[in-house]
């Protein structure tokens, strides 16, 4: 009898040390883990930036008005002259 | 055995027995108190317990809160997340307004002072006088925040960073960009340094650019790295995109035509709208002068207004469309009813009605044609006050149209019951009202789209009920009869598309100053095209044109250009093409072209509309 409580409170007792190291080390993967995802948000955030950046520069790029100036300056281009358009009906 | 030892004890220790006996005589006579000393200490520790107790249950229990919250303090902290604004786009998706992030500088003066050596250091990084910064940071030696230096390009701002200066950090934030620039200016508007929008779209979309910056709380450790999120306090909303009903073509167009026009006629200022006659939604809204939204200083802020919303004209003859629709409405007029306007003048109460020229015998269609002041005047008296009002206020004269534009006019049309027959007379022809470009536009959108009267919109898709204001054959014989006018016989042939019919209306007015007019004029034309099928509505107002100033000289060939570029960019099927191509064999017959507009002397060909006196 007496056997069987010792045995009973040596298990007891490791398991309370394996569920302590298991927090424990359970809180550190939750950390580790979290440094992650913080660099990976700020990744996120950065590649979205970068975005917002390429995407005001095609837009200055596609300004309407420099498109103009390279088609009609550098490339020789011109609007059809409306007595050359013709209107095919299908 | 013990007592016959005692009196010798006595006589052997007597030399020492004075002092010992002294003692102990001494000790006798205060005997040891055992039960008052365990009670003191009893007592003592008993206190000293209950002050344990009592200091427990006021730490744990009653100032638990205040020191819960000091030990937090020392680990957690709220931190918030921010949001970025949301992008400006064009109705193609094109990006008018963004923001990126830049780098804000900021110092802590009290980390940096006590190592001021470096003070030099760091102002010839922020290219900065050093004085002034030392002044600076004394100033706040006792803050712990100073911004040094805002909206710093990020590699500008890593480059200050490396130098590793005590107490300098760098704090992200937004800065607007306006790809466009001056073009769109007006119509967006622009934000502060905080990223709040000022005028224009940014500000009546602030609350839905700018989102909602989220909190969480976080767990730092001792070097000030954050270790845990604990809990999301706030959930960030980001800031949404918006879509407006703007085409960057048609915007970038109408505000090169406009600028040619203004050159060439050395006018002041001027506006043009463009509206999509279906739904209402504006393609191009611009103005000169107009500035660069990207470098807002705060000087000349007259020209930050958009004109075309905030500034009210007297629409002069553009107004007769609108007074000939009374008057077929009445049934008393058609279109092809006779009217004398000899001899081009006309006596009114102690005032005189005057054309350009005498115009003779001419019917109703004829007085948009031409243009005839006499003539709109004789029609407005046949009818009544409230009749003439009733029309205009239903097509949106004097009120404010609806758009949600930050400081739109209303505009003013007086009420019928002030009118004597000199203001009612002046009112047919555009005299004595006043409107802004964008309600012009509108009303003539009402011609346009089968009498529907609907609120222009800067927002794509928007939500935008219709109200049937005209009846539909009513406002298709106006559009015909408007298409008059771009004719050689008309006011307005400078309007006129190739290879799309036009119907619109000239308009020169006076500028009114106080106490009269002046002898500057407003120069105005309000169209639509193609008339078969009305897809555009434009307006262009031009102030103060030098030389020629009549609204067909002035304001009718930018019209025409602007059309023209529009219609061919939204792919419009032309609708004046005299033969159509229509063999599919692979035969190609020659088209003729439809109405070009020629080349004409001014006062030649056209009848230029009256101005009063």
């Amino acid at each position: 009898m007496k056997r069987v409580g010792f045995i009973l409170f040596a298990l007891l007792l490791l398991a309370d040390i394996a569920s302590a190291i298991g927090v424990v080390y359970q809180r550190h993967e939750g950390r580790v883990l979290f440094i992650e995802l913080t660099k990976l948000n700020k990744e996120r955030d950065e590649m979205n930036f970068e975005y917002g950046r390429l995407q005001l520069e095609q837009s200055t790029w596609a300004e309407p008005n420099r498109i103009e100036q390279v088609a009609r300056g550098q490339l020789g281009m011109d609007s059809v002259d409306p007595a050359d358009v013709v209107i095919v009906r299908r | 055995m013990n007592i016959p030892l005692r009196p010798r004890e006595f006589t052997e220790a007597a030399p020492r027995a004075n002092t010992a006996a002294g003692l102990r005589a001494a000790t006798r006579a205060r005997p040891v108190n055992l039960k008052a000393r365990l009670s003191a200490v009893l007592m003592l520790l008993t206190l000293a317990g209950t002050g344990l107790v009592v200091r427990a249950v006021d730490l744990q229990v009653l100032r638990k809160d205040f020191y819960q919250e000091q030990g937090d303090a020392r680990y957690l902290r709220d931190v918030p997340i921010p949001v970025s604004r949301g992008s400006v786009l064009d109705r193609n998706g094109e990006p008018l307004a963004v923001s990126t992030p830049v780098e804000s500088i900021w110092v802590n003066p009290q980390e940096l002072l006590p190592h001021a050596g470096r003070i030099p250091e760091l102002a010839a990084a922020l290219n900065m006088d050093e004085t002034v910064l030392r002044q600076k940071l004394e100033q706040r030696a006792d803050k712990e925040f100073l911004y040094l230096k805002r909206h710093l390009n990020p590699d500008d701002a890593k480059l200050i960073l490396e130098r590793k200066i005590p107490g300098v950090s760098a704090q992200r934030e937004f800065r607007r960009y306006y790809p466009s620039g001056e073009v769109m200016a007006h119509v967006l508007g622009f934000t502060n340094i905080d990223d709040r929008g000022q005028e224009g779209l940014e500000l009546a979309f602030d609350e839905w650019l700018a989102g909602k910056p989220g909190a969480k709380r976080v767990i730092r450790d001792r070097l000030g790295h954050v270790v845990e999120d604990v809990e999301l306090l706030r959930e960030p909303q980001p800031g949404r995109d918006l879509t407006l009903s703007i085409d960057r073509r048609i915007q970038s167009l109408a505000y090169r035509e406009l600028k040619r026009t203004l050159l060439e006629h050395g006018a002041v200022s001027g506006s043009i709208v463009v509206l999509d006659a279906r739904n209402g939604e504006i393609l191009a809204t611009v103005n000169q002068p107009s500035f660069n939204p990207n470098a807002v200083n705060n000087g000349d802020t007259s020209i930050r207004r958009n004109r075309a919303l905030t500034d009210v004209v007297e629409p002069g003859s553009t107004m007769k469309a609108f007074t000939i629709a009374a008057a077929l409405e009445s049934g008393k007029w058609k279109p092809n009813t006779p009217i004398d306007t000899t001899p081009g003048t006309m006596p009114l109460a102690g005032h005189v009605i005057r054309d350009t020229s005498n115009k003779g015998q001419i019917d109703v269609t004829g007085v948009l044609t031409r243009s005839s002041n006499v003539g709109a005047a004789k029609i407005a008296l046949s009818l009544s006050n409230d009749h003439l009002y009733h029309m205009f206020k239903r097509v949106g004269f004097g009120e404010s149209t609806g758009s949600g534009f930050p400081g739109e006019a209303p505009g003013v049309l007086p009420s019928a019951k002030g009118w004597g027959v000199v203001e009612k007379a002046t009112l047919s022809y555009g005299y004595g009202l006043n409107v802004t470009p964008l309600q012009l536009a509108q009303a003539y959108a009402v011609l346009a789209d089968g009498g529907r009267l609907r609120a222009p919109t800067f927002v794509k898709g928007a939500q935008n009920p219709e109200r049937a204001v005209i009846d539909p054959a009513l406002a298709q014989t106006l559009v015909s009869m408007l298409e008059t006018v771009i004719t050689p016989r008309g006011t307005g042939l400078r309007a006129a598309v190739r290879n799309y019919r036009v119907a619109g209306k000239t308009g020169t007015s006076r500028r009114a100053v106080a106490g009269g007019y002046d002898s500057r004029y407003i120069s105005t034309f309000a169209g639509l095209a193609p008339a078969s099928s009305p897809r555009l509505v434009g307006v262009v107002v031009i102030h103060d044109p030098k030389g020629a100033y009549t609204g067909g000289m002035v304001a009718a060939p930018a019209f025409s250009r602007v059309m023209d570029g529009a219609l061919r960019l939204l792919d419009v099927p032309p609708d004046n093409v005299e033969k159509w191509y229509a063999d599919g064999a692979g035969n190609w017959a020659p088209i003729q072209a439809g109405d070009a507009a020629p080349e004409y002397e001014p006062g030649t060909a056209n009848d230029d509309e009256g101005v009063p006196e």
